[in-house]
């Protein structure tokens, strides 16, 4: 791995509410350099809580600590808010889970994607729409025009997927956290949109942290992969060798996918095991 | 006989200027008690199908019949008990300002069942959520619970149809798994037929035993499982979507960009 552009240590969050509190990470460590990380595991898990802690975009009842959180040198922990909102806006860039959700249901999304390019670029409203129709098609919207004037609530999942790329792509940012980007996507579309990400992790020296549980295509997209079970790391493997995974979790995981061409009555399911829970060890 | 029949079925949808056919001459059918899958590009027109078939959109061309009787023959609230939707983004579907027993319960009351309280456990625990999650409310749930709830929901019913929006694409491989188990356990019990929309072919081999392909609002193929498994696809679309699902081939990439 290159130097690391984010280096987290025994991340820990723990949401508290009047009745209970969980603790949704514990002791969570990697670094992620200029290459494709990706974690999985099951629905939560506490996936997206990882993502949404490192850029702080966690409900207030969230309590987040850590050893360390350094991205660019920074130690994201004790920035102020400000600072922090500058780096969001600049330097991490996050494609959220549920794309529909993060959009403004009254604007067009093509004025959504202009609006955020002239945020970062000072130029007047027609050039910016110009970029805007450029950087749609960027991700492969077909008919760009056509889509500029949808509102959210018109255009499909895919679509909307892509649109938050789009918008996501336009501040140059170091660090992409990717939260499900595809998930909504056809095959052959989400095979292009992840050869954008991959392109600006080769050209442009990127890091992704890529949040999925499509675990054949992390297996063939990913550097490396790290496997979460009930908020921890259990496990951590280079793409290429998910398939050698000694845990009986990622092993349990692989087991219960559907294959093309190999059906069975009954997909395999998990077999939880109360050790997988157990603590892992902090890391140093 | 087949339970869901939908022939030359055409929609435009969108105001003015910006109106455009989504819905181009549209034909399926599936026999009772069949899985049924729709796969294809993004922004293809699945979703506007389902929703055609569910009465959410009304001034479609073309003939949609279920059980034998037409759209425009049967009464509202007959259709919605048996025809149910699973959507593709489980925000959208859930109130986020009421608690999960309400969201399960309401339907019931509508439909005027006597034993609520037993059915919203019972579903519950069907669906995998268990007891504990009954009054929560959906902003407290991870993406994966939360479309357990809409599953919930849909069955609570107990449609004869159920019109499958990408029911398991927010969830992780395990539960996906189990809810596929579920829904063909399902089906068997119940003797439920789904219309399963979905961009994972493994999803769509696994479930139904036949499909339609879309592309821009029209089917470009039919076929069976078994003529997708073992070569006998003939569009090159179809081919395109196969290969595209094996892993992440940049090779294939660069063959789509050259195309367009
Ligand atoms: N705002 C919140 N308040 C309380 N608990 C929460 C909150 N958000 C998430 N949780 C809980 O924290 C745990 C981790 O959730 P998280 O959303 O990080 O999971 P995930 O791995 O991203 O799951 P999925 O694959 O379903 O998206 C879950 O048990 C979830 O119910
Ligand atoms: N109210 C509307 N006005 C104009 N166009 C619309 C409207 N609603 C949907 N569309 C368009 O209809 C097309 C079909 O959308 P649909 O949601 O059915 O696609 P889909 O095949 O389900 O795609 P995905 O796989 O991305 O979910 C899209 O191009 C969408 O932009
Ligand atoms: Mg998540
Ligand atoms: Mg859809």
């Amino acid at each position: 791995m290159t130097d690391p552009i984010l280096s987290v240590r025994n991340l820990n969050v723990t949401y508290l509410s009047s009745r209970a509190t969980l603790n949704a990470v514990r002791n969570v460590s990697f670094d992620i350099g200029r290459e494709k990380v990706a974690i999985v595991g099951e629905s939560g898990s506490g996936k997206s809580t990882v993502g949404r802690a490192v850029v702080r975009l966690l409900t207030p009842s969230a309590k987040i600590t850590a050893d360390r959180m350094d991205f660019e040198g920074k130690n994201l922990l004790s920035l102020s808010e400000r600072k922090m909102q500058d780096v969001r806006g600049r330097r991490i860039s996050m494609i959220l889970q549920d794309p529909k959700y993060s959009l403004n249901p009254v604007v067009t999304v093509g004025e959504q994607v202009t609006e955020a390019y002239r945020v970062h670029n000072k130029v007047p409203h027609k050039e910016a729409k110009e970029r805007a129709l450029a950087q749609l098609a960027s991700v492969q919207i077909r008919d760009p025009a056509h889509v500029y004037d949808l509102y959210p609530h018109e255009v499909s999942g895919g679509m909307g997927q892509r649109i938050m790329i789009a918008m996501m792509l336009i501040p140059e940012p170091s660090l992409i956290i990717a939260d499900e980007p595809t998930s909504a996507l056809d095959v052959t579309v989400k095979l292009q949109v992840l050869a954008i990400l991959d392109d600006l992790v080769r050209d442009r020296g990127i890091g992704l942290m890529f949040i999925s549980h499509d675990l054949n295509l992390v297996q063939s997209f990913c550097d490396r992969v790290l496997i979460m079970y009930a908020g921890q790391v259990v496990e951590e493997l280079r793409g290429d060798e998910l398939g050698d995974a000694k845990h009986d979790y990622t092993k349990g995981l692989l087991a219960s996918l559907p294959r093309i061409g190999d059906r069975r009555g009954r997909l395999s399911v998990l077999d939880r095991k109360d050790s997988w829970s157990m603590p892992v060890e902090k890391r140093p | 006989m087949s339970m869901i029949d939908v022939r030359k079925l055409s929609l435009d949808l969108g105001e003015g200027v910006r109106r455009r056919q989504i819905l181009n001459d549209i034909s399926l059918s599936v026999e009772a008690g069949d899985s049924f899958g729709l796969v294809g590009e993004s922004g293809s027109g699945k979703s506007t199908v389902l929703r055609c078939i569910a009465g959410l959109y009304r001034h479609w061309t073309g003939e949609i019949s279920i059980d034998g009787q037409t759209f425009a023959s049967a009464d509202r609230m007959g259709w919605c008990r048996k025809v149910q939707m699973v959507f593709q983004d489980p925000y959208g579907s859930l109130h986020p300002k009421h608690k999960i027993d309400t969201i399960l319960s309401e339907p019931l009351r509508i439909h005027g069942f006597k034993d609520i309280d037993r059915r919203v456990s019972q579903i519950l625990t069907q669906v995998g959520l268990g007891p504990r999650f009954r009054y929560r409310f959906p902003h407290q749930l991870s993406g994966g619970q939360r479309q357990r709830v809409a599953i919930a929901r849909a069955l609570i019913l107990e449609p004869k149809i159920l019109l499958l929006d990408e029911p398991t694409s927010a969830l992780d491989v395990s539960i996906q798994a189990e809810i596929l188990n579920l829904f063909s356990d399902l089906r068997e019990q119940l003797d439920l037929t789904y219309l399963l929309v979905s961009h994972d072919l493994a999803v769509i081999d696994h479930m139904c035993s036949n499909l339609a392909v879309m592309r821009s609002g029209s089917v470009v193929e039919s076929l069976s499982r078994e003529q997708m498994v073992h070569g006998g696809a003939t569009e090159r679309y179809t081919n395109t979507l196969l290969r595209a699902s094996e892993k992440y081939d940049r090779e294939l990439v660069d063959e789509l960009a050259a195309a367009s």
